[in-house]
């Protein structure tokens, strides 16, 4: 029976891809030869994000079809959250114009924004709190309406992967403190702003979720 | 940074506990996830034997079981909420503390980095993190056995309001809070898991190694760890729903006017449903994150044992990613009785039924690879001819329960039962079998015993026959899913001899297994020591590696990759078979 190979179809021999500079073995660097043009670092971080967007999906489609059940009972939602979506978008901008520094070349100013997006990022976790108590103090809790319970585990939980990115930002600045970043090693920073920027727009589709009913 | 910078020299020998417990090693991570998910299966299996020594003789009093369970057996006669809480344990424990954990943590860790060429998964810490957190996962679920109010009685799908009251039975107190526990930290294991297993997949193939060249093994592994990420997740938000319902005082799914052991339940406003919806949503992809690895690993053993390459490769991969697609679209199959709009089950039929297209490519695949081979029946092949044999068998039943007009008649009957169990559990035990035998020399450098392996095969094959085909017939009988006691209805009565069949025919089964334990632990210490490096003359990159692989897998440098891991028989050739990295010389004539 004739046997024939994918190369033998096609009668050309595909040479090895060549190494990439710097190996990215498993716990040692001895490097493998992977072609693979995305960084392991960068593929962790979306599927991260994937898992973690689709823990939203799922709850957030719990929000929506309970919105439709008569007990459903909106509440008023905490005036603290404007600005403190004000307070998150900055915190972006601020990481965003701290990864364009680098890129330049310029370390002191990647540092100084690198910072205001941390503390700004930060300050955003105090605000969601305040909120917190806002709606407490209207005697709102979690198990008063189905949007307050709601209210209280989206929030919680994107103020949770907030805390985690605010973390990451803190061994960046570590990092950068270090001068372990340079304009041609600058992944961290760049895997920390994608993870901050979605977490951006995570919140803004929540709020806009929360806003709209 | 060279090239030949070897793991084996590169670093110091480690101690005991660094080397086989704390390991950040995959190939022991791997053998660490199989072994912990093993002892899981024997609890689950355990579990089911008292299930059917139940239904064999629902009214025979057992004074020795009541000394064992002076609790559960009060008198020697089970309580019915055991039996309730056996059906939940035992279809936890298989689905996601054995399936789940041996086929993509077991086998995925150890093989990932030896197929595809590397010295480790991609974040070996993480990979270690997995294993312990899946660990603490096993002792949590272990542990909701003992519970004093009961362990939980929710089913494997823990549907609410049941799941979401705890007043509403002894074993959603504590019992259920556990299961809740467990699920959410295995969750959280399998995202490490996956997130490792997709990166790896991706950047750390060795040169040469393109995806098309990968072996079926690992395209499967690849589509399995999506599927759990998109998955996981879903499940993950039920789950924080749930408890916020027992703990938190919310009613996401405890509907209006509910009364629970003679009590109103105090909050409501909810949708039970929605609990449903989002359960299966996970739990059909569920099904294939089980059954892929399966199907991979058989093809990659038939095609070895066959001696011929796997038949049409490139729609194996395809119908597998149809599949993972197809997985997410059909989850309403499993709720056609729940009130919805009929227009939508027969949407849900539609796609469901459309799962049969790559199901059945896959199936002529494996029939195609096996045609005319001159096959060599060691264990592994018969396990994985076994797969086969199980995945059409339980599959045909499936295109009857995913039509809607049949499954109303069908819903929650031992058709179903002998459905699933078919598919989705023996199935993939048959193909983790296989593995298991396939790989045992690389994994221990020992054999196992072919001869125990063969008695193993045949109890186990005819066993499981035995077992379940004939719950198809008391299914359409009218036997029902969950119950305690089938001989306290007339019409059930007639087919009690079945139940005792099926009941004698899962103790052989059983014991068949306990062959299976010994040959696998007397193997590992006492096995024929595996001396060749490919035993099995098989062409994949782990049969390249020494038997066990030392840290780093391949001394001194990593192979490259000349060709796709099929070729078998190969005209011109001394060997009936070509290793992927011997190059390809172009001396065929077209």
């Amino acid at each position: 029976m004739p046997v024939v190979t994918e190369e033998r179809r096609t009668g050309i021999v595909p040479p090895p891809p060549p190494v990439p500079p710097g190996g990215r073995g498993g716990d040692d660097s001895s490097g493998s030869g992977s072609s693979f043009p995305i960084s392991k670092g960068q593929i962790a971080v979306w599927i991260l994000l994937t898992a973690v967007l689709m823990l939203f999906a799922g709850l957030s489609s719990a929000y929506i079809v309970l919105r439709g059940v008569p007990a459903w009972q909106n509440i008023e939602l905490p005036w603290l959250l404007w600005p403190n979506t004000a307070i998150l978008l900055l915190s972006s901008v601020a990481i965003d114009i701290s990864r364009r520094a680098v890129r330049r070349n310029d370390m002191q100013s990647m540092k100084r924004w690198l910072a205001v997006g941390g503390i700004l990022g930060f300050a955003f976790l105090i605000g969601q709190l305040a909120a917190w108590r806002q709606l407490v103090h209207a005697g709102v809790y979690v198990p008063s309406t189905l949007q307050s319970g709601f209210f209280y585990i989206l929030t919680g939980l994107h103020g949770l992967h907030l805390l985690g990115g605010v973390v990451a930002l803190g061994v960046v600045f570590g990092k950068a403190l270090k001068n372990r970043l340079t304009a041609f090693n600058y992944e961290p920073l760049k895997l920390c702003a994608m993870y901050w920027h979605v977490m951006d727009g995570l919140w803004i589709y929540l709020f806009l979720l929360l806003l709209l009913s | 940074m060279s090239e030949s910078h070897s793991g084996d020299h590169a670093h110091p020998e480690l101690g005991f506990i660094r080397k086989y417990i704390f390991s950040t090693d995959h190939k022991i991570i791997g053998i660490q996830y199989m072994i912990t998910a093993m002892a899981m299966a024997v609890v689950g299996g355990l579990l089911s034997m008292l299930m059917r020594y139940q239904l064999a003789w629902p009214q025979g009093v057992s004074p020795l079981m009541a000394k064992i369970f002076p609790v559960a057996y009060n008198g020697g006669v089970m309580e019915p909420g055991f039996y309730i809480s056996l059906v939940t344990m035992h279809g936890t424990i298989m689905v996601f503390f054995l399936f789940t954990a041996v086929l993509t943590g077991g086998f995925g860790n150890f093989l990932i980095p030896l197929q595809i060429g590397a010295r480790d998964m991609a974040f070996p810490f993480l990979n270690a993190l997995s294993y312990w957190v899946f660990l603490l996962s096993c002792i949590v679920i272990f542990a909701a056995l003992f519970v004093s109010s009961g362990a939980p009685m929710g089913g494997w799908t823990a549907y609410a309001p049941l799941s979401a009251i705890p007043a509403a039975a002894p074993g959603q107190a504590t019992g259920m809070t556990l299961w809740i526990t467990a699920i959410a930290l295995f969750s959280a294991s399998g995202l490490m898991g996956g997130l490792n297993y997709i990166t790896t997949i991706l950047t750390l193939r060795t040169r040469g190694m393109s995806m098309m060249r990968l072996p079926l093994t690992q395209w499967s592994l690849l589509v399995t760890s999506i599927l759990g990420l998109l998955a996981f997740p879903v499940l993950l938000g039920a789950g924080i729903l749930l408890m916020f319902d027992r703990l938190g005082g919310t009613s996401f799914f405890v509907p209006a006017g509910i009364i629970m052991n003679q009590m109103p339940v105090d909050h409501s406003g909810g949708h039970p449903l929605l609990w449903q919806h989002l359960f299966w949503f996970f739990g059909h992809p569920e099904v294939y994150i089980v059954v892929l690895p399966a199907m991979g690993m058989a093809s990659d053993i038939l095609s070895t044992f066959c001696r011929k390459p796997i038949f049409s490769y490139r729609m194996m991969v395809y119908s597998m990613i149809a599949i993972a697609v197809l997985s997410f679209v059909v989850w309403g199959h499993h709720m056609f009785v729940s009130g919805m709009n009929p227009f939508l089950g027969s949407v849900f039929t539609l796609t469901t039924l459309l799962i049969a297209v790559p199901s059945a490519v896959k199936t002529f695949n494996w029939l195609g690879t096996v045609w005319g081979a001159r096959i060599r029946f060691t264990p592994a092949a018969l396990f994985a001819l076994g797969f086969v044999s199980m995945f059409v068998s339980g599959g045909l039943s499936g295109i009857f329960l995913g039509t809607s007009a049949a499954d109303i008649q069908l819903q929650d009957t031992y058709f179903v039962v002998a459905h699933f169990h078919l598919v989705m559990a023996i199935a993939p035990l048959f193909a983790a079998f296989g593995g298991l035998y396939f790989w045992f020399p690389k994994m221990f450098g020992r054999f196992m015993n072919p001869t125990l392996g063969k008695i193993h095969f045949w109890f186990t094959f005819i066993g499981a026959y035995c077992v379940f085909f004939p719950m198809h017939i008391i299914g359409v009988g009218g036997q029902m899913r969950r119950i305690y006691d089938p001989t306290q209805y007339m019409f059930l009565q007639q087919q009690q001899p079945v139940n005792v069949f099926i009941s004698i025919s899962a103790f052989v089964l059983g014991a068949a297994q306990l062959v299976f334990l010994f040959n696998f632990l007397f193997s590992i210490f006492a096995g024929k020591r595996a001396l060749e490096r490919n035993p099995w003359h098989a062409t994949t990159l782990e049969w390249t590696a020494p038997s066990p692989p030392g840290h780093g897998n391949f001394p001194p440098e990593l192979p490259t990759v000349y060709r796709w891991p099929f070729d078998f028989s190969m005209p011109g050739e001394r060997e009936d078979y070509v290793p992927q990295t011997v190059p390809v010389t172009i001396t065929a004539r077209h």
